[in-house]
Formats: C-alpha cells, structure tokens, sequence
C-alpha cells in the first residue's frame, strides 16, 4: 500500500509539469467541450428563431389567376413577390438557388375553380436543400388550408355541413416538459463530459505504461523489490485522479456555460444547478475508475507511445457506441441497460438534465456493473504487468 | 556475493542462454564480456529477476531469487541496459522515488542523495530537471538511483554505451571506489579494452554459454601468453566449435 501510494503522488506531480496532461486535462475538456457544446446550441437556437421570426418569402407566377389565394397568403405572413415566367424558368431559378420557392399558377385556374373541378397549382422547390425544408411545409400547409376553406363553402352553398367530411379531427397534446424538450438537445451533453473526463486520463495512463516502458525507466523499476500489482494500481489511481479532477472542472464549466445559452427562447430551460451538477459528478465516479482501468490495461499492450496514442484516441469513441445506439433507438433508463458502462451514466444523466428523480436502484446497478467491470480490467492490466514480455 | 549457477533461457525456439554459471565476489570487479548477442543482458535479467529462468538458481548473498525476489532485490542496485530516468523530475527527485519505494525516508533519505551528489559529481544538476540532461548526466543519475539504498551488489549492464571518453573514465573510477567499499560489482561489455582494464575476474560469453573465465592474466596465459584480445577471440572460437 505504502509503494502504491508512492508510485502515485510520483505519477499525479510528474504529470502536472507534463503540458500534454495538463492541456488535455485541464484546458481540452473543461474549456474546450463547453465552447464546442455552447457553439453547437447556439447554432440550433439561432435556426429555430429564425424559422419563426423571419417572414417566409414566394415568388408566385400567374398570382392575377389566383388573387384570392395571393390575398390569403398575404395575410397569413406570407411575403409574396410577383414572379413573371412559365414553368420551366420556374425549375430554372430554383435550381439555381436565385428563388428558395416558386409557385406557379394556372391561367385556367378561375376557370376550373368556377366549374368545381380540380385545378392542380405548382410549387417548385429543390429538396435536396435541407433548409428549404421547413419553409415548404408551411407553404403546403397554407395552401391546404385554404383548400380546406374553398371545399368548406362549396359544401354550404350545397347545404351540407362541412363537418360531414372530417370525420377525425386530431389534436396535438404535448406534454413535453420545457426541461424534457431541452433534453433532446442536451443528450450530447453526456458524451462530452464522458469524453472531457476520459481525456484528463489519457496522456497519463500512456506515460506511465507505454511512455515509461520506450524512456526506459520501466525495467529499473521492476529490479525494485516492490510488488507489481502495487505499480499498476498506483498509476491507474494517478490516471482516475487526473479524470476526477478533468470530471469536476468540465461539470463545473458546463454550469456555468449554460446559463449564457438563451435556452428560453425556445421554450426550454437547462436543469443544470449546483445539485445536478454535483450529482452527475457523483454518478460519474464509477465510470472514472473504469475508464482509468481500460486505457492503462489498452496502454500496457502497446509497443510505443505513439502505438498508444492511437490506440487510446480510438478507446475515446468507445463509449460513443452505446450512447449511439441509444439515442437511435429512443432507449429510456431500464434495469437491463444500467450495467453497461457508459450507456448507464448517459442514461443517468439524462434523467438529471430532465429533472426526473434518480431511482437509486439504477444508480446503484449503473454503479456497480461499472465499477465491477472496472476491476476486471484492473486485474488484467495487472496480470499483464506480471508477465515477462511487459519489457517490450 | 553473486552466483549463477547453470542458468538456462530461451525465448520460443531461440537459446538465448545456456548452463551460465558463475560467480562475483565482494571487493572484485567481475566483467560478463562478451559480442552482441552473447547472452548478456539475458543473463543480468535472469539474476535481478525480471525474467525466469527456465532451469538453474541466481543467488544474491546466498538468496535465490526465484523464492525470495524482493530480499534478493533489497540487497541488489541494478543499472540496466539504457535506463531511462523521469524527464520531469529533478535528479534528486527521480533518485528520492527510487528511496522511497526501496522503503528510505526522511532526512536519512537526503542525507544519502547528497552523498551519492558527491560521490557521482552531480551536485550541480542535483535540483535540475532531467530535460535534456546529456547522455553521461542521465548515466550518473540512473547509477545513484541504483546505489540509494547502499546495496552490497552492483549489476551494471553495458554502462558505458553511449558515453564520452571523460564520462566513461569518471564512471570507471566510481565503479573503481564502489569495489574499494567492499561491493560484489558485476558488470557487463561488448569492449574487450573496457573490460580489460577493469575488471579483477572476466567472464567470456559467446553464443549464449560461458566460454571462458578467469583473472586477465590467466586468460592471456591460457592462450598461450597472447594478448588479451587474441585470448578473447580464442575463446569465442572455441566456444563455437564446440
């Protein structure tokens, strides 16, 4: 015990005059992936608004055809601009990205409205831009509304009640919580601070394994009459403490970040106080002792640093795989799901972000299938320390 | 006192070492000689035990190393073959680590880096760190972190490697003083004139068995009263016709 104490305050102080560490650990991950993270809502948020604030524009060919659907759309915040032009210069501007939306009305319009018959109108729009998307929507959306309100009158004039052909009617109910929607967006928020907290780990366990092993520092210290296990464990505990402190720092810099982020504009709020974010670090401990334990025992089978540097940089996006494949599938915190390392503690914190109420059954599973996991790793890395071929 | 005693090593199908016996007594300077290859860095590995002999004993005082490897140690300093120290770390940290583990401590401790700062002529990069050190510097701390805890044996692989004519004559006279101290000095080189001119005891290996041993002198006589270097090569002739 006292070796492995030894091994590790040499580790924790070696460490801290090591840029490498001391950038990733410090400065990567608790500056780096708020920034990133605080760019990317800020991105989404500015989209958002910008659908609902900014009058949508359409060019409308023929709208002398049609003065009552021009009229209606008008009126429905619609900037409409006259378009002179057939169908095919209609194609052409759209193509050319010179109009986002192009309606192209009929000249036997009037004729075939008068006579009840169906008259098809044209839009003309370029799917494969994705951010015409929801402008076309409402589009169609108008267009089918006031559809809905020609049929409605010519079914009066013929002394029918309109209601007779809607016999569903479905309204929407959302009962997203404002937190709850964020969350959707927030879900990301769990594999940075997965990644923030495997980063401050990463160039220690590759220094005291790999790193120590080409310095040649790592065959003088075997000759020590000091038991091999207590070598491996001390620099894994060097290695989980680097991520506790990289852990706490980047939660830290995300309750604050947030506040800045204008989450009210569209409806939603972060629920990120000072509890929440003591208790993600908490439910995040486990995964520390965990991921310390992966990369020393990835780092001990490799022949340089620079092999396991790129080994390492792949155990990284590890731990996206779950989280992936969880939010693909819509997966919610089960029983099942809470062993599995990772995916557990992104589930958790998602419940947090949520502000649903931690079921200690699940922390306690989350806890424990992690830390189990962990020492299984534990153990291999230091069985492969026990090993002759360890020198390389 | 360090004994081998007919040690046996092969990795896959390779023999790296064969039946290597021998002995390095307190107040003598042994030299393991021998071309690259030969079997010396297994051999020093078989003895501190970081690899285990597939059949024979290393004893250190008597200790086999195999039973009782951390009694072996405690009484074994080890200069392995390039050994690095932390770059990180001053020369007087990486050499305290190294107390630490061995179980030193306290004032005791600093008190016996100072000595070895004297010993070793390193007092003045004694507070600096090891970041580009030269090759004779990192070699001096490397060997102080070897002698901290005073140990009776001494295994030096290959020191000399890489070293200056100035660096290799002051090591030279250090292992001289640590043999004068009553220290089992075994130490090993591929350079016949490094070994010739200091070692009381030579062991000749060759192709992973000991070829030759004895004092300078009766292996010059053994060959016919030649020069030490035609005794070597001799020897390592024989040992391959055999």
């Amino acid at each position: 015990m006292r070796a492995l104490l030894i091994v590790f305050w040499k580790e924790l102080r070696e460490n801290a005059r090591d840029r490498r560490t001391v950038l990733s650990a410090l400065l990567l991950g608790p500056v780096g992936t708020p920034l990133l993270f605080a760019l990317m809502m800020n991105i989404t948020l500015e989209r958002s608004r910008v659908h609902a604030d900014t009058p949508l524009a359409l060019a409308v060919a023929g709208g002398e055809y049609a003065p009552n659907v021009v009229a209606f759309l008008s009126r429905s915040g619609v900037a409409v601009t006259a378009f002179s032009g057939d169908a095919a210069a209609a194609a052409r501007v759209v193509r050319r990205h010179e109009q986002r939306l192009v309606l192209v009305i009929p000249a036997d319009l009037p004729a075939r409205l008068r006579a009840a018959r169906p008259a098809s109108v044209g839009l003309y729009t370029d799917t494969a831009d994705t951010s015409s998307g929801p402008d076309r929507s409402r589009i169609e959306g108008l267009l089918r509304a006031y559809a809905e309100r020609v049929a409605a009158w010519r079914l009066e004039a013929r002394g029918l009640a309109p209601t007779l052909v809607s016999p569903l009617v479905v309204d929407e109910i959302d009962v997203a919580s404002a937190a709850g929607r964020s969350a959707a967006l927030l879900g990301i928020l769990s594999y940075f601070i997965v990644f923030a907290t495997l980063m401050g780990g990463l160039y220690v366990a590759i220094d005291a394994t790999a790193g120590e092993r080409e310095r040649g520092s790592l065959e003088p210290l075997l000759t020590l009459p000091v038991a091999r296990r207590a070598l491996v464990f001390g620099k894994m505990l060097a290695a989980a403490a680097w991520m506790a402190v990289s852990l706490v720092l980047t939660v830290t810099a995300f309750a604050f970040s947030l506040r800045y982020i204008r989450f009210d504009l569209i409806g939603m709020t972060a629920n990120f106080g000072a509890r929440v974010a003591l208790a993600i670090v908490a439910v995040m401990l486990p995964f520390v002792v965990f991921g310390a334990a992966l990369m020393t025992l990835v780092a001990s089978f490799t022949r340089s640093y620079r092999e396991a540097q790129s080994w390492l940089t792949a155990v990284l996006l590890v731990p996206t795989v779950p989280i992936m494949f969880a939010a693909l599938n819509q997966l919610a915190g089960r029983a099942g799901l809470m062993w599995v390392p990772s995916l557990s503690q992104h589930l958790l914190i998602n419940g947090l972000l949520k502000a649903e109420p931690l079921a200690p059954s699940m922390v306690a599973l989350s806890a424990g299938g992690t830390l189990a996991a962990g020492a299984l790793l534990a153990l291999a890395a230091a069985r492969c320390y026990g090993r002759e071929q360890i020198l390389g | 006192m360090i004994e081998l005693r007919a040690l046996t090593k092969s990795f896959g199908a390779v023999q790296a070492v064969r039946d290597v016996t021998l002995t390095a007594v307190n107040g003598r300077i042994t030299g393991l000689l021998g071309p690259n290859g030969a079997g010396k860095s297994t051999s020093l590995r078989l003895l501190y035990g970081v690899l285990r002999p597939d059949a024979g004993v290393a004893l250190v005082d008597g200790i086999d190393v195999a039973l009782e490897p951390d009694r072996a140690r405690a009484r074994l300093g080890v200069l392995p073959h390039n050994a690095g120290i932390y770059p990180h770390l001053t020369a007087r940290e990486n050499v305290r680590y190294f107390g630490r583990l061995l179980g030193l401590g306290g004032a005791a401790l600093e008190r016996r880096i100072d000595e070895l700062s004297e010993l070793l002529d390193m007092r003045e990069i004694a507070e600096r760190r090891a970041k580009g050190f030269s090759q004779g510097q990192r070699l001096k701390v490397a060997l102080a972190r070897a002698l901290v805890h005073a140990p009776p044996n001494l295994v030096l692989d290959e020191p000399t490697g890489g070293l200056d004519v100035l660096a290799t004559r002051s090591l030279r006279e250090v292992i001289l003083r640590l043999r004068d101290a009553g220290h089992a000095v075994l130490f090993s080189s591929h350079v016949m004139q490094e070994v010739a001119a200091l070692c009381d005891e030579i062991v000749i290996l060759g192709a992973g068995r000991v070829v030759a041993a004895g004092t300078p002198a009766a292996l010059s006589a053994g060959a016919g009263g030649a020069a030490l270097e035609d005794a070597f090569v001799a020897a390592l002739e024989r040992g391959a016709a055999r």
